[in-house]
Order: C-alpha cells, then structure tokens, then sequence
C-alpha cells in the first residue's frame, strides 16, 4: 500500500449524496468553514437533472495557493450513496482516503487496498440519538461533517459561528446543529486519528466574497439599471432570474410597497424575449436569462432586435448541447448560436465573463452597450459560473456612475429643432439617434419594423436604401468592437512564439495550468478574451505568435471558428483544445494536453536544427 | 390601393376636438391594402374614435404583428410610435412595452392568422395576464398576404374562393377571450361603423385587457358566397345584443333614453358606458351569462356583435405586480442603481 496522502490546505474532498437528502446544507458548511480559516476553496455542485433520489456530487478542492479550478482526481471521498459507490472509490487516489457510513457491513470486495478506509457508524450514532426520521437523516449530513472536523482538523468555532449566523432568525436550530455536529466529532474523537491530510489556519482569502455567477449577474442587472425581466424557467439559468426578484425586493422597493421593476414568468422563451423587446423599445432597461435551447427558441426576435435596432440583455447560462442534452452539465457551446442567431446576416455582442466577479461588473456594463448600440446584447456565463459559489473578490460599485442610454433625442432635442431620421448615421459611428414612444406630440415619432427601410424609417425595399442599411450595422459593430470589455493578457517569463487564447470559466484552471508549464519549461503568452466582437489587440496576438492554442469547452472549436472568420485568420496556427464532456475543464487536462503538444513540437525543432 | 397622395392642407373649418386637433391628425399614411378592404374601414373607426376620445396622437403607441392587419398601424396616426413586430408575437411586445411605460396608450392590431394560429399562445397570455390593451382582431378568416389559405377561425364547412371546404373547427376568439380573463369583450363588423366606433372608444378608455374581435371580409380572397366572413354573410346574420355610446367624464349626459333599455357601466377612468340594449335577456357584465349566449346563438349560425363582456372593477398587470406609478422608462440612475454602500453589505454578507 502506498503512504497515505499528506498535505496541508491542499487536497480535494468530494461528497457522493443522494440528491434531496438535505446534504446540500451540510456540504456548503465544511466549504465556507474552510474559508473562515483562512483557506481558499474551490467547490462545486454535481447534480442531475433531477429533484429526488438520483446521485449528486459535491467536490472541493482546499487550496491555499488560490487555484480555483478543478484539479482532477479525488484524495478524500465522503461516499454517502450506494448507488455510485464503485464509481465513487474508483476514483480515489492511490493513498487517499475513503470516509463512509459502516452502520451496514460492506463486503471486502467492495474496497480498495491502496487507500485508507474509515468508517464511522452515522445512521446508528444519529438513529439513538433522535427519533424522528426526517430529523435523523437531516442531522446525519451534520454529523457526518462534524466527524471530518475531527478527521482534518476544522476548527469548531467557526462551524459555531457560522450555524449561528445562518440560523440567526431561528434561534432553536443553532443548538440542535451544533449538538448534531459534535454528535460525530466525538464519536471520532473517541475512535480514530485523524489523518494526514490537514487544515491549518491561513491568511489567503482575504476579503474575497463566496457567490453564484447567477446571483452576481442579477445583481449586476439591478445596479445596471434594469428595469424589466422576462423569463422562463430553464437550468442551469433559473436562479438568476430568482436571484434579481430577491435583489430588487431587497433594493428596489418603495417605502410604500409599490416597486420600481418589474418581473414577468412568461408562458415561453420567445414571449420572454418578445417582452424584452417591447421594454427595450419603450425606453425600459430589460433582460430575460437563458440557455441553449431559449436561444434557438428566442432567434427570430434577436434578429428583429439586430435590424431594427432595438436593445436588449440576455444571459445565456450555457449547458452541455445540443437538444435537450445534458442540462446540469457545463459547456461554452453556444457561442455561435449567439454571435449569429438569427436569419440573414446578423451578429451579435457577446461578452464572456470569467467568474461572478465579472458577472456582476458584465452584468451591469451589459445595459450600457445594449442602449449605446441599440443591439442585443449576449451575457455568455456557463453552468460552472452560474451555479456554482466562487471565491472573488468583493463586488465594487463607483457612485459617480451614471447610466448611459446612448444616443436618445429628448422633447427638448426635437422642440430645438434637431433633425431626426431614425436610421441616419449622423455621427459617422454607425449609430443612429433613436426616440421613446410618446415624447413629443409632432416630432420624432417613427414606425419600427423588422422589413427593410430607408433611413427616415420609411418603408422601402430599395436595393440602396437596404444596403445602406446593412453597411451602416457593420460599421456599428466595428464601433462596439472599441467599446467592449479589452482582452486581458499575461505575458510568459520568457520570450516565446507559443501563445494561448481562452476565455470564461476555464480560467482559473489555465492560469493553474500556465504555471506548472512553466515550471516543466513551457512558456506560452496568454490572452484572456472578454467580449465578441473582439478587438484588434485578439488579430494582433495572434499574428505576435508562430502557434497559438485556443481554449475551449465545446467539440467543435467555437470561438476558433468565431477568431478565423472574423479576423481573417489562418486556421493552420490557431490549435484546438477541446475539452466537453460536461465536467469544469481542469487544470491537469491543460497542461497534459498543452504540454504534450510544445513537447512534441520542441523535439521536432531539436532534430530540425 | 392608390397611389394619390394626400394633401396635407384641410378645410379652415373642420370640426376640432378638445385639442384642437382636427378628425384629419389621426390620419396616417395612405393605405396599401385592396379597394374596399374591411380593414381600412377600422382604421377609419380607429380614427374616428381617437379623435373624439381627445386622445393626443403620441401618447398612443400602435403595435402590430404580421400579416395584412398588421401593415394598418402605418395608416392611422402618424404622429404615434409604431411597431410592426414578429409574426404573432404583438402581445408580448405589446406587454414589454406597457411594463416599460403605463402611461401611454396601447393599441394592438392582429389579425386572424396573427392571433388564432401562430400566436394563439400570446393571445392568450397576454389576455390572463391582464395586460391593458386594446387588441383589436381585424377577422377575416383567410391569409390574405399569402393569397387565399383558410386561416383558424374559419368555420367549419365554409367555402375557400376556390370552393374548397373547411374541414376543421373554426376558433372564436371572442370565446376565447372571455374564457380567458379578457374585462372588455366586444364583436363588430368593419361594415358597422355606427357599432364599431363606441366599440373601439370604450376599449381605448378600459383599464385592463379589452378585446374586439371585429370581422371584416376580405374582398380579394373571401368575400363569395360560401364564405362566413363575406359582406353578406355577416349582414344576413349579425345578431346585435346592444348599441353602446362612451361618454367621457368631462361631457355632460344629455342623450335621452327610454327608461328601462339602457345599463350605465363606469369605467376606471371615470368614462361611462351606455349600453342601449337590443336583446333585453342580454346582461353584459355577467360573463357566464355571456358565455352561454354566445354558445347558443353560434350554434344557430348566427354571429352576436355588440359589447359581449364589461367588468367594470377590472385590474391590470400593473396593479397585479405592484409597479410604481412613475413610468420605468422615466427612473434614472439615482432610483435604480442602489450603490456602493449596499453593495458593501452585499458583500459582508458573502463571507
């Protein structure tokens, strides 16, 4: 047998439960305890697409350097469900560690003999102790905790602390969690040693916030200024809009009780995005939240939203694709869905956050380019942002900012005598000036439709007037091209023709996977992109480099696609790396796959030269 | 359709309403529609209520989906906003835009093809949810556009140009609407504007979700004999229930009724409703009572015009969500964005 793993604040936990045994809860309070001490973690969620019965993981990595990607591979399983128990000790590391229940006697075949196995007896401890069933398996997730605490050493003041916040309105249940929890503490205690994988406190989190992606973009769409939201329920995207009825309670109630929002459940998601129209076009900030198949559902209004010009928000919380295909699993595959939806030729902002902190910052930003551009404009978080409690820092707001409506003539503007042509390109940016219904009694009204026309919004299906029309959307979208987020970029130690482009959530595990490159000798140039359309500065890198890796969580190279036709690229020194079978992309499948590759590529130069 | 336009300068001593507007301010652009069209007709009603309603021409936004109906917002009220939008789906437009700005009047135009086929779902919706609108289904029982085709609420058994028969079930959705929450349900004809005009003024000044189901023969595709959406047709077997004349808050009443024939309905916005009766079992603010007249004079083949359904104490989404009175088009960045100081209690509450 191998030595049994030892480390301190850096190793991985994962919980196999079965889905609506109230674990969640419990699962939540050994990350965020991690995090009172000091140590960053990195959890997340793996669920079915289920309410009741079906198995559901939730895996955290405790890591004091900050990598907040998935790592890869398990060091302690905490195997609470029969049904994927195999699977769940299969997938330990050889010296790590298996926690279970052993009220039931497990055959010897059922275990491995290159890991260390403690069993700890939860259904009898919590069976004598409490009567009620409910009760005993809600306390059970408890205690199971508490014996851990034991195990790696969580300091029990801060799970104290913490159950007395949570449970601060209802006093009753801060004792009976903590009895709970000390129920399989000392049980421990009295039994077994703990282990040599450890928490110590540590000073490496700082002031850093634990939130949703989900939760931060609706905030970002409350101090954005959004006024209107129209949805439908679809996961992994549902808690957003959830997430901005609970801000806008909390924010946007008058003394009097009436509200200044609105928030419309719509039978569909083309009523929803019909809505959004509407609103925008009225002159209201609105939004709708999404996934995949909303999109699709969604495309002949987003075009309408393209051509007549007509702002609109909408956050697309992406799942693995396509049809219906795996809703609690998360992929970056819709991004030309979303950069053309729509017939005819269309495109479209999109803005690509890399965690909550940018939800919330693209979330508010969103409402601004979508008035200044009078356009749709995408949100594209993913499952893993959205769904998942991320460690960022905290949320920042500056209150000089004001909101930017863009180019909207007032009842003073037209009373001045402006001259008014709904589709003129005045200002030589491909922007027209547009006005709200009911502003002026004899000036500025205007007819919107979704047929071509000429530049006083007229009818017309002349061949003049339409292209006028299409060259003026394409010098539009080279304006928004200088106005979107900028890509950030990370220069390696060395000089170096290998460069990578990525963008989104696989960003904590491409900065993890930058420096063990490095490390290994690979030096590879990064750039971060932000936003579609992308800036020169994207053209630019890549012509700096001889090959340059794009990073993406989809089969069929999306954003690769979106860069070469774009900009005109040469498709032969842009190379793949594709990861999508629905888990976060993690930091060991980059530098395997990345490092293989400059590897390869460095032994062909030796021979060469 | 012609190609004459017209001219901007009217007669010195047209009659003006409460604006000083005259009946030629509500005019739009010149129709593109057939010669004859019902549907010109109730853009002509539309005008005409407007104008005696003192409606200022920008505080009405005109929505429309696609279709032949769909193109007359562009020939009525030219000073108003309009919005020509996706292939049934005005009501959810209409519904953003009325959650973006309670102040302005809306005004949806559909057709049958708009609203009983490809967005029957957003008829419906938008009805149960309360949206105030007036939604004016322009029915003539075929797709014109598209040259001919039987569209959902033809009847059954009735005769296409070619002499082809409608085999499926016609939807009504005056029914429908009643069904469905609407708190003004009308029926008229595009041939009736002495019943057309009040309809629409009363729907305008309904706080809630009012529908007008007004028929109107389509003279290039079905207006032949076989056809239960003709001129004739509809003549021969218009059942009226009631002639409704909308007096608004501000005019005095001096129109003399027979006592006993006339209901008095006040509305939200202190207009009042009277309704001269021509059937006198006809009561219409009792919707089962309507929903069974209705059932029963379909089955004789008849087509019951009139104001079918008012609740007078009707509400809307606005009400129904809580919305603050000012518009939400009109919050600025101070009553919208809750900065930095709540934000810093957001995040306390993260850690």
């Amino acid at each position: 047998m191998p030595e049994p793993l030892s480390a301190i604040n850096d190793f991985v936990v994962k919980f196999a439960n079965v889905n609506g045994s109230g674990s969640a809860s419990a699962n939540g309070l050994f990350a965020k305890a991690i995090i009172r001490m000091g140590v960053p973690v990195s959890a997340r969620n793996i669920f079915p697409s289920n309410i009741q019965g079906l198995p559901t993981w939730y895996e955290v990595r405790v890591t004091e350097a900050g990598h907040l990607g998935r790592r890869g591979g398990v060091d302690i399983a905490v195997a609470l469900n029969p049904q994927t128990w195999d699977d769940d000790v299969a997938e330990i590391v050889p010296g790590g560690y298996l926690f279970y229940d052993n009220t039931r006697p497990m055959p010897a075949s059922k275990f491995r003999d290159d890991i260390t196995v403690i069993g700890v007896p939860l259904t009898t401890i919590c069976n004598e102790a409490y009567k009620i069933p409910r009760e005993r398996q809600l306390f059970k997730n408890i205690a199971y905790v508490g014996a851990l605490s034991w195990l790696i050493g969580i300091d029990t003041d801060v799970v104290e602390k913490l159950l007395a916040e949570e449970f601060a309105s209802k006093a009753k249940l801060i004792g009976a969690n903590i009895q709970a929890f000390n129920l399989g503490r000392n049980w421990a205690k009295e039994n077994l040693k703990p282990i040599g994988l450890q928490l110590r406190h540590a000073d490496a989190v700082g002031d850093r916030i634990f939130v949703e992606g989900n939760n931060a973009a609706a905030l970002g769409a409350v101090y954005g200024g959004a006024t209107v939201c129209a949805w439908y329920p679809i996961t992994p995207s549902t808690s957003l809009a959830e997430g901005f009825m609970a801000h806008c309670e909390a924010l946007r109630t008058n003394e009097d009780g009436s509200k200044r929002y609105a928030i419309v459940q719509a039978e569909d998601e083309i009523a929803s995005i019909g809505i959004v129209v509407g609103a925008g076009w009225n002159g209201a900030r609105a939004f709708t939240c999404t996934s995949g198949p909303g999109i699709s559902l969604m495309n002949e209004f987003i075009g309408l939203s393209y051509f007549a010009e007509i702002p609109a928000v909408i956050f697309d919380v992406q799942r693995g694709g396509p049809s219906t295909g795996m809703p609690t699993r998360t992929q970056q595959s819709d991004l030309l869905l979303a950069a053309y939806a729509s017939h005819g030729d269309t495109k479209h902002i999109m803005l690509l956050p890399a965690d909550p902190g940018e939800c919330f910052e693209m979330g508010a930003t969103a409402f601004d380019l979508a008035d200044r551009f009078q356009t749709t404009v995408f949100v594209m978080l993913d499952l893993d942002i959205g769904m998942q409690e991320w460690l960022v820092e905290p949320f920042k707001w500056d209150d000089a900012r004001e909101i930017d409506r863009g180019k909207v003539m007032t009842f003073e503007d037209l009373e001045a005598g402006k001259d008014f042509g709904r589709y003129m390109d005045v200002d030589h940016d491909g922007v027209p000036y547009r006005t709200y219904p009911g502003t002026h009694p004899t000036r500025g009204a205007y007819f919107t439709r979704g047929t071509s026309r000429n530049r006083a919004a007229g009818y017309s299906e002349k061949g003049v007037d339409y292209q006028y029309n299409m060259e003026r959307l394409l010098a539009k979208f080279a304006t928004a091209a200088r106005a979107v987020p900028a890509p950030v970029t990370r220069a390696a130690k060395k000089k170096t023709k290998a460069g990578v482009i990525y963008f989104g959530s696989t960003t904590p595990a491409m900065h993890e996977a930058l420096e063990a490159l490095e490390a290994q000798g690979h030096h590879v140039d990064a750039m971060r992109v932000r936003a579609f359309p992308f800036p020169q500065e994207v053209y630019d890198f890549i012509h700096a480099h001889e090959e340059v890796f794009v990073v993406e969580q989809n089969r069929d190279a999306q954003l690769r696609t979106l860069i070469v036709t774009e900009g005109g690229i040469n498709p032969a020194v842009l190379t793949p790396i594709l990861h999508y079978d629905g888990a976060p992309i993690t930091a060991r499948f980059l530098i395997d796959s990345i490092g293989s590759r400059m590897s390869a590529a460095n032994a062909i130069r030796e021979i060469a030269e | 359709m012609t190609y004459i336009l017209k001219p901007k300068l009217h007669h010195p001593e047209l009659p003006t309403n409460a604006l000083g507007l005259t009946r030629r301010d509500y005019e739009g652009r010149i129709s593109t529609l057939c010669a004859g069209c019902g549907h010109d007709s109730i853009s002509a009603a539309i005008v005409q209520a407007c104008f005696e309603l003192d409606i200022a021409p920008h505080r009405l936004a005109k929505m429309s989906g696609i279709g032949c109906s769909s193109k007359t917002p562009d020939y009525f009220l030219g000073q108003s906003h309009g919005f020509n939008s996706v292939h049934g789906r005005m009501p959810s437009v209409l519904t953003g835009a009325n959650l973006a700005n309670r102040d302005l009047i809306y005004l949806g135009v559909s057709g049958d093809g708009d609203s009983a086929s490809i967005g029957l779902g957003q008829f419906a919706h938008s009805i149960r949810r309360g949206v105030n609108m007036c939604y004016i289904v322009e029915n003539n029982g075929v797709y014109g556009l598209t040259k001919g085709q039987f569209s959902a609420t033809s009847d059954k058994g009735s005769k296409s140009k070619r002499g082809v028969e409608n085999t499926e079930s016609g939807i009504d959705l005056v029914a429908l609407a009643l069904q469905l929450g609407a708190t003004y349900v009308g029926r008229s004809f595009s041939g009736d504007k002495a019943q057309l005009v009040p309809l629409i003024k009363g729907a305008l000044s309904h706080h809630g979700p009012a529908v007008l189901d007004i028929v109107s023969p389509c003279v290039a595709f079905n207006n032949h004999a076989g056809s239960t959406k003709s001129f004739d047709y509809v003549r021969a077997h218009n059942e009226a229930v009631n002639r409704l004349d909308v007096i608004l808050g501000r005019t005095p009443i001096t129109a003399d009724y027979e006592p006993g024939t006339v209901t008095e309905v006040t509305q939200h916005d202190g207009s009042k409703l009277r309704l001269r009766k021509l059937d006198d079992g006809y009561d219409a603010t009792d919707l089962v009572g309507a929903m069974h007249y209705l059932q029963m004079h379909h089955a004789k083949g008849e087509v019951v015009t009139g104001l079918l359904y008012v609740d007078p104490d009707a509400t809307d989404l606005h009400d129904r969500l809580g919305t603050t009175d000012v518009a939400l088009n009109r919050l600025g960045t101070r009553e919208l964005s809750p900065g930095a100081a709540a934000l810093a209690k957001i995040n306390a509450g993260l850690r």
